[in-house]
C-alpha cells in the first residue's frame, strides 16, 4: 500500500474557512512585547514557548499544521509517500523555495538540518525526537558521520528510513528541530547562529538591538504565496506585563506577548474596554497530582481512587479565577485522543472515604506533596491539602524550587505526592502519544525522569508501542482510538489525579484581524505571525 | 598620590577575585543543574550528559572555578547558557544604558537633595522643614517598583506627558531617572541639611558674616564647600545602591541595561550572566569609593591621602 497525499488538494479543501481567505491584503505592521530577551532564533536550541513561533515564521520544516488546529499538512514538502511497513517516509520537496539570502532550498538542506540537531556538540534539546531515524544511535553518541537513514535522492527528494514504524514522525518533521537551515549561513556565524538566524520563512530578521527590540519583515521571494499578511513585525522585548497592558490601552502595542498578568486578571477580563479583544483558548496543558505507586500506601488502587474522589477541582479553579477547565482525564480535550465521554472520578468524599475503608486505612494516613513554590502552586496545593484532610489523609506541604521538586520526582522513593503546577506537561506535539512515554509510561520510570507517579504497565507500553506502529493515515481513527482505550484504562489505576487543563487568554489591539483560533494556535504560540492582519490596509 | 591610586587598585583586585569566589560557590550550590536545563525536558540522559561534559560542568568544583577565572583574566566572561551568546557581549551591549540612567539619576538626587536640604537647613524648625524632612524621608522608604509604576501611571499614561517606558530619547530618561534619584534624593537633603547646619555653627562662618559678606557669599562661598563634603562621599558609596537599584527601576521602566539583564538572568538561573553582572558592579562599587576618596582631599586640602 502507498499513499500519496497533494498538498495543493488537502490545502485548497481546509482554506474554506473565510478567516484564511485570500482576499485580505497585504501590508501593515504591528508591535508584539514581552518581558524577557529572546533568547536564540537557532530551530536547534530554541525550546521555550517564546521563541518557538518566532522561529516557526523565520524558518520552514517539511511539515506543518493547518493554522489554529492541530491539522497536520505538508508545507515545505508538496507530497509525502509512506511505505505499508511505515518505516520509509519520502517527501517531494517544493521547487523553487529560497532561503533570506537567496540559494534554492535542496534536500541537501533537509538532510544537513536533522543531521546538525542529532549531532551531539549542537547541544539540541530536541535531538531525541529524531531517535526513529536509522544510524540515530551513532550520531548522538559522537560517533560523527551521517545518518544513515536519511538519503538525498536527488535535490527534491529525500527519504527517510526508521528503524520503527514511527506514526509521530509526520509530526515530528512539523517540530522546530526539523526546519531547515543553511548550511554556508551556520558554518558562517557558528555559535552564534541563533543571532543571525537566516531560513526560508515568511518573514527574515531586519534587525537585533540586544535587550531592546526585534524587527521581522516580510520576505518578498516567500514560496507561499500571499503570506505573510503583514510587512513587518516589531518585538519589544524588556517589558513588564503590566507596564505592556497600559501600553495596549493607549494604542501603541498590538500584542503583549506574555498575556494577562495574573494579578490583573480580574480586573482586565471585567473591564468593557478589553472585552471584545480577549481571546479565550485551550492549550495542550494538563495539571496533575501523581501519586508514587511505588511508596505505600499508594500502592493501593482504592486510595489512589480516593484520592481522585476527595478532590474539589471547582474550588481549585476558583482559587486560579476560572483560567483552567476542569480535566478527568491525562489528555486536554484539545488533543485529539481525547475521551469526551469518559466521565472520570467526580467529587465525592463520602465515597472516597468508603475507599480508604476498603483499603483498612480507615483510620487515615499521613504522607507529603511536593508543589513548586511560586504562587499560585502553594495555594492550590493548600486546597489540596484541605481537600485530602475531609478523608482522614494528612499531607504535609514540600514547598521547593523548581528544580528539586523535579529532582524529587524523578527519585524512586521520595514524593509519594507531587502537584505539577508550574511544571507540567506542555505537549511538544498535538498527538496523544506524547502525553505517554516520558510522563506514565515506563521509559519515564526512571531515576531523572518525568514519570513522578512511577506508574509502568507493561501491557499498555505494549499497546501505545502498536499504537505507534498505525502509520497509515487512512487508519488515523483507529489508533485515535486505541490511544483513547490506553489513557481510560490508565485512569482505572488511577496514578494521577488529573486537576485541570489550563486555558489560554490572548489580548490584541482593535488593529489586528484574523481569526481568534490565530491568537490562541495550539502550536504557533501566542500568535500565528504569518496569519494574522492589519485592519488598517484592508 | 599615585602610588595610593596603585596600592587601591591592587586592593581591588583582591576584592574582586574574593567577590568571585563567593558568588560562585553560592551559584554552585543552587539545586539547578544547567545542563538539564539546557537539555529541556525531552531531552535523553544522553543529550544531558553530553552537555554537561561540554561546559565543564561534570569538573570538580576548584578545576570549574579555576577555568572561569583563567578566562577571567583574558577577558573571556563565559557565554549565557539560555542567551547563547558571549556575557562580555551582553553586558558591554548594555552597559552604555545603565550608565546614562545612573547619571539622569545623580543629577535628580542632586538637584533636589541639595535643594531640599538647604532650603530645610536655612529653615530649621519651621514648618518647610518639616515638610521637607518628610518627603524625604517617604523617599528614602517608598519601595522602587511602587514609585515607577506610580509615576508612569499618573505622568505616562493618565497625563501623557512621558513615553510608557521604553529606551531612546530624553523624554525616556526622565521618569526612570526620577523613580532611581528619589530614593538618593532623601538620603541627600537630610545629610545636606544637618552637614550644613553643623557648619553654619562654625566659628569661620561668624567670621565672614561679621566681617560683612552677604548672606549668599557666605552659604555658597564659606558653608558650601565644607558642608557638601560628605555628600560627595555618598554619591561614591551611592554606585552600590544604584546597582540594586537599577534591576528593580529597569525592570519596570524596559530600560535595556544590566539591571534587567540581571533580572532576567537570575530569573533563569543562567549562571554565566550572574556572575558576569555581580563582578561588573562589583568593579563598579569599589571603583565608585576610590573615586570618592580621590576627590575629598581636592575639595577639603585638609584630608590627606596616604
Amino acid at each position: 500500500m502507498r499513499n500519496l497525499l497533494l498538498a495543493g488538494v488537502c490545502a485548497a479543501a481546509l482554506m474554506g474557512n473565510p478567516a484564511f481567505a485570500d482576499d485580505i491584503k497585504q501590508g501593515g505592521e504591528m508591535t508584539v512585547t514581552y518581558k524577557d530577551d529572546v533568547s536564540t532564533l537557532d530551530p536547534a536550541i530554541g525550546y521555550d514557548w517564546q521563541n518557538w513561533s518566532m522561529i516557526k515564521s523565520l524558518f520552514d520544516g517539511l511539515m506543518d499544521y493547518v493554522p489554529g488546529t492541530t491539522e497536520l499538512r505538508p508545507d515545505l514538502a508538496e507530497a509525502y509517500e509512506i511505505s505499508g511497513d511505515g518505516k520509509i517516509f519520502t517527501f517531494k520537496l517544493r521547487q523553487g523555495v529560497k532561503f533570506h539570502n537567496g540559494r534554492e532550498l535542496t534536500a541537501e538542506d533537509v538532510k544537513y538540518s536533522i543531521e546538525r540537531v542529532v549531532n551531539p556538540t549542537t547541544q539540541s534539546p530536541g535531538a531525541g525526537f529524531f531517535s526513529s531515524i536509522k544510524g540515530f544511535e551513532d550520531v548522538s553518541a559522537g560517533k560523527g558521520g551521517d545518518l544513515s537513514g536519511i538519503a538525498v535522492q536527488d535535490p527534491h527528494t529525500i527519504r527517510f528510513e526508521l528503524s520503527r514504524p514511527d506514526a509521530t514522525f509526520l509530526h515530528v518533521m512539523a517540530l522546530n528541530f526539523a526546519h531547515v537551515v543553511p548550511k554556508e549561513e551556520v558554518e558562517k556565524h557558528g555559535a552564534d547562529f541563533g543571532k543571525n538566524p537566516v531560513g526560508s520563512g515568511a518573514f527574515k530578521l531586519a534587525e537585533w538591538t540586544l535587550g531592546q527590540r526585534l524587527v521581522f519583515e516580510r520576505f518578498a521571494d516567500y514560496w507561499n504565496e500571499g503570506l505573510p499578511k503583514l510587512d513587518r513585525i516589531t518585538f519589544e522585548v524588556g517589558q513588564e506585563p503590566v507596564v505592556a497592558l497600559l501600553r495596549l490601552q493607549n494604542g501603541e502595542i498590538d500584542v503583549p506577548g506574555d498575556g494577562i498578568p495574573p494579578a490583573k486578571f480580574v480586573e482586565v477580563t471585567k473591564d468593557p474596554n478589553f472585552k471584545e479583544l480577549i481571546i479565550q483558548g485551550g492549550q495542550l496543558h494538563t495539571g496533575y497530582v501523581t501519586m508514587n505507586v511505588k511508596m505505600a500506601p499508594f500502592d493501593k488502587v482504592e486510595v489512589r481512587k480516593a484520592v481522585n474522589m476527595a478532590i474539589n477541582k471547582d474550588r481549585i479553579l476558583r482559587i486560579i479565577n476560572g483560567r483552567a477547565v476542569a480535566a478527568n482525564q491525562p489528555l486536554p480535550p484539545s488533543m485529539p485522543g481525547y475521551a469526551k465521554d469518559y466521565k472520570g472520578y467526580a467529587y465525592d468524599p463520602e465515597g472516597a472515604k468508603k475507599l480508604l475503608e476498603q483499603a483498612g486505612l480507615g483510620d487515615g494516613f499521613s504522607t507529603e506533596l511536593y508543589v513548586m513554590n511560586t504562587d499560585p502552586q502553594p495555594r492550590i496545593a493548600q486546597a489540596i491539602q484541605q481537600d485530602l484532610k475531609a478523608i482522614g489523609i494528612t499531607a504535609s506541604i514540600k514547598s521547593l524550587a523548581q528544580a528539586n521538586v523535579i529532582a524529587a520526582g524523578g527519585e524512586e522513593n521520595q514524593a509519594p505526592m507531587v502537584w505539577s503546577g508550574g511544571m507540567a506537561w506542555i505537549a511538544d506535539f498535538p498527538d496523544p502519544s506524547n502525553f505517554y512515554g516520558p510522563i506514565l509510561g515506563c521509559g519515564g520510570a526512571v531515576p531523572g525522569g518525568w514519570n513522578w507517579s512511577w506508574y509502568c504497565n507493561e501491557e499498555l507500553d505494549k499497546k501505545a508501542a502498536e499504537a505507534d506502529a498505525i502509520v497509515d493515515p487512512a487508519k488515523a481513527a483507529e489508533r485515535e482510538a486505541m490511544w483513547r482505550d490506553i489513557y481510560v484504562k490508565i485512569m482505572e489505576d488511577a496514578p494521577w489525579a488529573p486537576i485541570f487543563n489550563e486555558e489560554r487568554f490572548t489580548i490584541r489591539s482593535e488593529r489586528i484581524g484574523g481569526d481568534d483560533k490565530l491568537f490562541v494556535d495550539p502550536v504557533h504560540i501566542p500568535v500565528h505571525y504569518d496569519q494574522v492582519y492589519a485592519k488598517d490596509v484592508q | 598620590m599615585m602610588a595610593y591610586i596603585a596600592r587601591r587598585l591592587l586592593q581591588t583586585v583582591v576584592i574582586l577575585l574574593g567577590i568571585s569566589f563567593v558568588t560562585f560557590i553560592l551559584l554552585y550550590l543552587i539545586p539547578a543543574d544547567p545542563a538539564r536545563q539546557i537539555a529541556g525536558r525531552s531531552a535523553t540522559a544522553q543529550t544531558v550528559e553530553n552537555i554537561r561534559e561540554q561546559l565543564g560542568l561534570n569538573l570538580p568544583f576548584y578545576e570549574q572555578y579555576m577555568r572561569y577565572v583563567g578566562g577571567l583574566v583574558q577577558g573571556d566572561f563565559g557565554r549565557s547558557y539560555l542567551q547563547k551568546t558571549e556575557v562580555s557581549t551582553l553586558i558591554a551591549s548594555r552597559l552604555p544604558a545603565s550608565l546614562l540612567l545612573m547619571a539622569g539619576a545623580i543629577t535628580c538626587e542632586l538637584i533636589f537633595g541639595l535643594t531640599m536640604g538647604i532650603v530645610a537647613a536655612l529653615r530649621r524648625g519651621s514648618r518647610t522643614d518639616d515638610t521637607l524632612m518628610i518627603a524625604s524621608f517617604v523617599g528614602v522608604s517608598a519601595p522602587q517598583f511602587v514609585v515607577g509604576i506610580l509615576l508612569l501611571y499618573v505622568f505616562a499614561v493618565k497625563l501623557g506627558w512621558f513615553p510608557i517606558g521604553g529606551y531612546g530619547t530624553f523624554a525616556h530618561l526622565v521618569l526612570p531617572s526620577l523613580t532611581l534619584g528619589f530614593l538618593g534624593a532623601g538620603w541627600y537633603s537630610r545629610m545636606m541639611r544637618s552637614s550644613l547646619i553643623e557648619v553654619m555653627r562654625q566659628d569661620f562662618i561668624r567670621t565672614a558674616r561679621a566681617t560683612g559678606n552677604g548672606r549668599a557669599k557666605v552659604l555658597f562661598r564659606h558653608a558650601m564647600p565644607n558642608a557638601i563634603l560628605p555628600v560627595i562621599a555618598m554619591i561614591g558609596i551611592d554606585i552600590g545602591l544604584f546597582m540594586s537599584g537599577i534591576v528593580v527601576v529597569e525592570s519596570v521602566f524596559g530600560w535595556p541595561g544590566i539591571g534587567q539583564l540581571a533580572w532576567q538572568a537570575i530569573q533563569r538561573v543562567d549562571i554565566p550572566i550572574i556572575m558576569g553582572v555581580t563582578l561588573v558592579s562589583a568593579f563598579a562599587i569599589v571603583l565608585g569609593n576610590l573615586l570618592a576618596d580621590l576627590i575629598t582631599p581636592l575639595i577639603d586640602p585638609r584630608i590627606k591621602l596616604r
